[in-house]
């Protein structure tokens, strides 16, 4: 198979030079690294504002940044994180790997992939920028809830329009990847023969795709509401401010699969490499990821449980929530059933992918706790829902992506990771992500409301070990940093098939990947 | 109900070697409950964490033995099984039955929290940037509750107080034992309305009513915070709910009665300047210096200062005006309900002589003249 | 020339995507600002809108081009059809947070204002129904009839599907004269529909009151008729490239795609207004 791995000599052009090679490119291997770096770049960003919030958390009283740009600090954390770093981050995972993972010679839409990409440094840049404009930036929450979203100035509607052109990336982009996975997989590769991250990503693709559109609507409805005199989420003119919740949840519930059903993808393809054994119930996997996109569409108002709704409403959202554990916990059982029996190495890519496994249960664990109506009463709205939704995304997402790196590195960059910097990496990052995030569990039991830049001093203790928490894992974010530098510079060569246990296509090309992979179809048996 | 206290216990016990102790309060649960509805929430709780925990001692019971026994390095080779129905079944249909095991008494609570009919006492409560108003519907009595804590202690140029951001200047009080139906709604953005040991959270959406209910158990004071993003001073609008003796709430209703009736007298009387001037400071100190600040300089871009303002030195009608009615869109409310006409012209006279400004004063007869 | 060698054709590096993006950023920039009546943003904006529309005529000429060349297998056909049918899902999607917002405000909060303690507490006198501009607007305003322009409209844009598909027909039988006027008539009834609604507007703002700032129903009324409107008028643009490219001949009765793409869009547009014309007109 290695013949598809050499360039082929039927391509007549290399890649231009210098910096036209970036903004001009039709490759997928190119737009996903740019992916890649743009989420790297946004997690620095995301990041150093959540070191201020946990700055001026540290203790109680106002230190060192006001009310008013604590808001911005928490807003701008949250879009930041989900919009700029997560997703983008999984875009760039699909596009280095599904054409590589199916056998395509690259995306459906090349062009229209360089401008999926190309439009988020746009949305980001104005995002970021608006924290600059007369008044700050926005401070009304990542939900963006009217009538505070109403109130503000000038670059609430700068975020509106960023908004805007994210969505139209990320549209433009699932619409890519799904077609590509849809039409260019090579023959013999049946769907239920793919790679399951090449699954997770068809429904991702499919979501985003439902959902993004959605979000677009809510915040045009927001636009015209500032600015142009309707009345979509004010009473006065019979609106009403919760319908603005209904639709946003609509997209938001299921964005927050879209933040994951990725992420289970890389589990499940770097679980079974480092277990030397093949992924327990593929099949039940799949339907699995089917059942949370479905359920995914059904139980968005658990996000507001305390806005008033009639009780068979709460009911119904609460049962339909809780209905979301049982295929999550197929999953959750077919990774440890992997994993028995299997022939386990803790390559820093497996340590991630293990650390993922039991600290997204707990994420999911305190979902299910807050799925509970009249639990989430007393809940909804603290640091438990913080420690909830971290659980999920920095341990959960971000862990995976983590995990994807380390895994993938070989492949991109033709060298082998540092081990001994990933295992540094690894241990000072799970530590101190509990001692951030576990804490904060109590502070929402005890009653610590999110959201607020201050907080009674029964707060005082775990506020202060969350911090410090905080501060390593961020500084331990340069470990990863020095790890991927390492990695691109130099270091020892990697083969074709950089692991041992690692299965599919993408391991049949040389590493690095040539520019050009599979230009002729490979055949799938 | 028993709580994981061994496992709290160890949590804190690691978590205290890396930091320093502020204080050796370590609540790791839901405070103890003052009500019956708190209660049963806390039971709920206490019930799904302990199905999650032994669900996660199994399972990552089994998942460590692998990475212990299965090792490489312990020279385990793969066994190549990839699939197994019956476990599957068995791991989808269980975990189904236990979550409608949870459910159950979930279902129950939802029902009753929804349950607001037949109260003793029925208050209407108003969220407003950033205070909250009671309203005892069957009583006239309406005041405002406003957060007590000096800015000293905020800005760290003074010790903070036992009850720090917790402490208003008017509670909520209410009678022991009986139903106590909230209303609720608010005057510009969604507020929420949470005291945590009686159980109560519920939205403040503006324009609509919601509606919760409470029965507290036990004679005290119980505190809580506005739960919902409400703009920059959301984490200063707290609750407290002071529950009394049936008799000791009447006594002070009776109170509140006669003091009602006093301040009505202040609408008709003509003040001297300094004395509209002393009380408008109060006034501007409680419910404006929020947004336009203390020093009357605003936050530049987003509340202007008042200080040499256009409006709070120009004629005093439109300065009324304006302040009646707020500004349709923007953070300025209307304070044409929340304050009274003496109290309005106070302050109305405050900001047109405090920082340099010199504009006239204001009398209460000026503002009810524009009233409607 | 680029790499289709493989059989996939894979397009060379190009600039109109960066060109694309940096048309949003002035135009987004340029909107903000003049919503905010700084001046400059209009022109910002106009050069976003222009630039964006140069980046279309050349994307759009050069996949055109390469169409034309022979480049697209079938495999990239495919493609195309997977990817038009995803954005149409899109679209469909975005009009359904807007209809979801005309049925909430119908169906859940103008019953609830008029109902219960909002209406003894806050909203005395508020009796809801359906027209409504809520209980705290003065606006007065009549809604608008069903069985005048709209119904004309629905005739129109329904006969414009039917016009559109014996276009089709003629493509598919290679009868050019047929398609081509088949095509013609398509636009015209698009454009006589938009002309039609634009004088509805008008009416609307002039003679009845109806602004959007007339409440939940303005504001569901316009948004939901706009949108639709600037989805009609697009599709008229698309239809009138179609047009050309069939006079050009560039059709060919087994392989044309791009007409098809338009068709299934004005299909789309169609049954989106009849919804329109149900939900927002009649009922
Ligand atoms: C990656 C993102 C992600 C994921 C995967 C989840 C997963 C889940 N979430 Fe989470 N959630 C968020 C991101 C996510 N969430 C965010 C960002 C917010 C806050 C938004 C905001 O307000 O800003 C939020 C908020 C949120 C709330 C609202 C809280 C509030 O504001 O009051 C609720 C309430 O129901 C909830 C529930 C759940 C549930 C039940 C799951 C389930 O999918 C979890 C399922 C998994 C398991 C249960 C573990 C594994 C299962 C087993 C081992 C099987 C056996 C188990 C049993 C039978 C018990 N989430
Ligand atoms: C995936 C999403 C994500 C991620 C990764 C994080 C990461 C972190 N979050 Fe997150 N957070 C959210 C999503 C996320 N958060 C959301 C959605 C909200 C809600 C917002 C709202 O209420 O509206 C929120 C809110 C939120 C709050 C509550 C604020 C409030 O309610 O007032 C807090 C408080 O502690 C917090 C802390 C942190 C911390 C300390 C991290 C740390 O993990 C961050 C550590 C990272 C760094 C310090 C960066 C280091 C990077 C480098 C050194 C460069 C490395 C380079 C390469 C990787 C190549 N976050
Ligand atoms: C929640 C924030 C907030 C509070 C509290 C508040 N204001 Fe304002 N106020 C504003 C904002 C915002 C504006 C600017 C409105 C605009 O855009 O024109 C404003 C404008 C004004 C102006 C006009 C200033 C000018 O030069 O245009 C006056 C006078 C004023 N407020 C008086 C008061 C008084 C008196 C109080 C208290 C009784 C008060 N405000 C409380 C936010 C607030
Ligand atoms: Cu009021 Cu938060
Ligand atoms: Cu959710």
């Amino acid at each position: 198979m290695d013949a598809h791995a050499t360039p082929a000599a039927s391509v007549r052009h290399g890649p231009p030079t210098g910096p036209m090679r970036w903004l001009t490119t039709t490759n997928h291997k190119d737009i996903g690294t740019l992916y890649l770096w743009f989420a790297a770049t946004m997690f620095l960003i995301g990041g150093l504002m959540a070191m201020l919030i946990r700055a001026e958390l540290f203790q109680p009283g106002l230190q060192i940044v006001q009310p008013e740009l604590f808001n911005q600090l928490t807003t701008l954390h949250g879009l930041i994180m989900i919009f700029g770093v997560i997703m983008p981050a999984f875009t760039g995972f699909a596009n280095w790997q599904v054409p590589l993972m199916i056998g395509a010679p690259d995306m459906a839409f090349p062009r229209m992939n360089n401008w999926s990409f190309w439009l988020l440094p746009v949305a980001g840049g104005l995002l970021v920028g608006s924290m600059l404009l007369p008044g700050g930036g926005v401070a009304g929450g990542w939900t963006m809830y009217p009538p505070l979203f109403l109130q503000g100035g000038i670059s609430y509607d700068l975020t509106i329009f960023a908004i805007h052109i994210m969505g139209a990336s990320s549209i433009m982009g699932a619409i890519n990847i799904a077609t590509t996975i849809l039409n260019m997989r090579a023959p013999g590769m049946t769907l239920m023969r793919m790679p399951l991250f090449v699954w997770t990503w068809l429904i991702t693709a499919y979501l985003l795709i439902a959902v993004m559109p959605v979000l677009a609507g809510a915040v045009t409805m927001l636009l015209t509401d500032r600015n142009f005199g309707t009345h979509f989420f004010s009473a006065a003119g019979g609106g009403d401010p919760v319908m603005f919740q209904h639709i946003f949840w609509f997209f938001g519930h299921p964005e927050v699969y879209i933040l994951i059903l990725p992420a289970f993808g890389i589990i499940s393809t770097v679980i079974p490499t480092f277990s030397r054994k093949p992924l327990f119930g593929y099949a039940s996997m799949v339907y699995a990821t089917a059942s949370i996109a479905i359920l995914s569409f059904m139980v968005w108002a658990h996000h507001m449980f305390t806005v008033g709704m009639p009780a068979a409403a709460q009911l119904f959202f609460m049962y339909a929530t809780l209905l979301i554990a049982v295929p999550t916990g197929v999953k959750v059982f077919n990774w440890v059933a992997t994993m028995w029996q299997g022939s386990i190495s803790f390559e820093t890519a497996m340590l991630f992918a293990i650390a993922f496994v039991c600290l997204f249960t707990i994420g999911g664990f305190s979902g299910l706790v807050l799925a509970m109506a009249p639990v989430d009463i007393q809940l909804h709205d603290t640091y438990y829902v913080v420690a909830h939704f971290h659980y999920v995304l920095v341990t959960g997402a971000l862990f995976s992506i983590f995990a994807g790196i380390y895994y993938w590195l070989p492949k991109w960059t033709g060298h082998r990771v540092d081990e001994t910097w990933g295992r540094w990496h690894f241990w000072l990052s799970a530590i101190s992500v509990n001692l951030l995030f576990f804490p904060m569990h109590f502070l929402g039991l005890a009653g610590m409301p999110r959201r607020i830049p201050d907080y009674a001093l029964q707060f005082a203790d775990f506020n202060r070990i969350a911090s410090i928490g905080g501060f390593v894992f961020g500084a331990s974010q340069i470990l990863l940093l020095i790890v991927i530098l390492k990695c691109i510079r130099g270091g020892e060569k990697a083969p074709a098939r950089a692991w041992e246990g690692a299965e599919g296509l993408e391991w049949t090309v040389a590493s690095p990947a040539p520019y050009h992979t599979f230009v002729q179809p490979p055949e799938v048996k | 109900m028993p709580r994981p206290r061994a496992i709290g216990a160890f949590i804190a016990a690691w978590l205290s070697l890396s930091a320093p102790l502020v204080r050796a309060d370590w609540r790791l649960n839901l405070p103890a409950p003052k009500s019956e509805m708190a209660a049963r929430i806390y039971d709920i709780h206490t019930l799904i964490l302990l199905v999650c925990l032994a669900i996660f001692v199994v399972v990552f019971g089994a998942m460590f033995y692998a990475l212990f026994r299965h090792r490489k390095s312990a020279g385990h080779a793969a066994r190549h099984f990839h699939e197994n129905t019956s476990v599957e079944v068995i791991w989808t249909v269980i975990p189904f039955l236990i979550l409608i095991g949870m459910a159950w008494p979930a279902t129950k609570a939802v029902l009753d929290q929804k349950d607001t009919a037949n109260p003793d006492l029925t208050v209407k409560v108003t969220g407003y940037q950033w205070k909250w108003e009671y309203d005892y519907l069957q009583d006239g009595v309406k005041f405002m509750s406003v957060l007590a804590t000096p800015r000293e202690q905020i800005e760290n140029k003074a010790a903070k107080g036992k009850n720090y951001l917790l402490e208003v200047d008017e509670p909520l009080v209410v009678p022991v034992g009986k139903k106590v139906r909230i209303l609720l709604t608010s005057n510009d953005v969604i507020h929420a309305w949470w005291v945590q040991e009686l159980g109560v959270k519920q939205d403040a959406i503006p324009g609509f009513i919601r509606d919760t209910w409470f029965r507290a158990d036990e004679i005290g004071t119980y505190r809580g915070q506005c739960a919902e993003l409400c703009g920059k001073d959301h984490g200063f609008m707290p609750i407290v709910v002071e529950v009394k003796s049936e008799a000791d709430y009447q006594a002070w209703l009776a109170g509140r009665k006669a003091r009602l009736a006093l301040a009505a007298a202040d609408a008709d009387k003509v003040f001297g300047v300094d004395e509209l001037k002393a009380r408008g400071e109060k006034i501007y100190a409680a419910n404006c210096a929020a947004c336009h600040q203390a020093d009357g300089k605003g936050l530049p871009g987003v509340f202007p200062g008042l200080a040499g303002s256009r409006v709070a030195t120009g004629p005093a009608a439109a300065h009324i005006d304006l302040v009646l009615r707020g500004k349709d869109g923007t953070a300025m409310a209307a304070y044409k309900d929340q304050l009274n006409d003496a109290d309005l012209a106070a302050v109305l006279t405050y900001e047109r002589t405090a920082w340099g400004n010199a504009a006239d004063a204001v009398q209460p007869a000026h503002v009810k003249a524009r009233r409607d | 020339m680029s790499t289709h060698t493989g059989g996939y054709y894979l397009p060379e590096p190009s600039h109109w995507p960066i060109v694309g993006s940096l048309a949003m950023l002035c135009g987004a920039l340029g909107a903000t600002l003049l919503i905010h009546g700084v001046t400059g943003g209009g022109w910002l904006l106009t050069a976003g809108g222009g630039a964006l529309a140069v980046m279309l005529f050349g994307w759009f000429g050069r996949v055109i081009h390469e169409s034309q060349s022979g480049y697209h297998n079938r495999q990239v056909d495919i493609s195309f059809r997977w990817g038009m049918g995803w954005f149409i899902f899109s679209e469909v999607m975005f009009f359904a947070a807007f209809f979801g917002a005309l049925f909430y405000g119908r169906a859940i909060a103008v019953p609830d204002l008029a109902g219960g303690d909002e209406a003894r507490l806050l909203w005395p006198g508020y009796t809801g129904g359906w027209p409504t501009a809520g209980p705290g607007l003065e606006a007065a305003f009549t809604p608008m009839a069903p069985w005048g322009i709209p119904a004309l409209n629905t005739l129109l844009l329904l006969s414009s599907g039917v016009t559109v598909t014996w276009a089709h027909w003629g493509l598919k039988r290679g009868r050019r004269g047929q398609l081509n006027l088949g095509l013609a008539l398509t636009v015209a009834l698009g454009l006589a529909f938009l002309g039609f609604q634009s004088y509805e507007y008008l009416h609307a703002y002039r003679d009845l009151g109806l602004t959007l700032g007339a409440g939940i129903y303005g504001a569901t009324f316009f948004m939901l008729t706009g949108f639709h409107g600037l989805h009609v008028t697009i599709g008229s643009l698309m239809l009138m490239v179609i047009l050309g490219r069939g006079l050009a001949g560039h059709f060919r009765p087994e392989r044309h795609f791009a007409f098809e793409a338009v068709s299934w869009y004005w299909h789309f547009v169609d049954v989106v207004w009849l919804l329109l014309f149900f939900f927002v007109y009649w009922l």
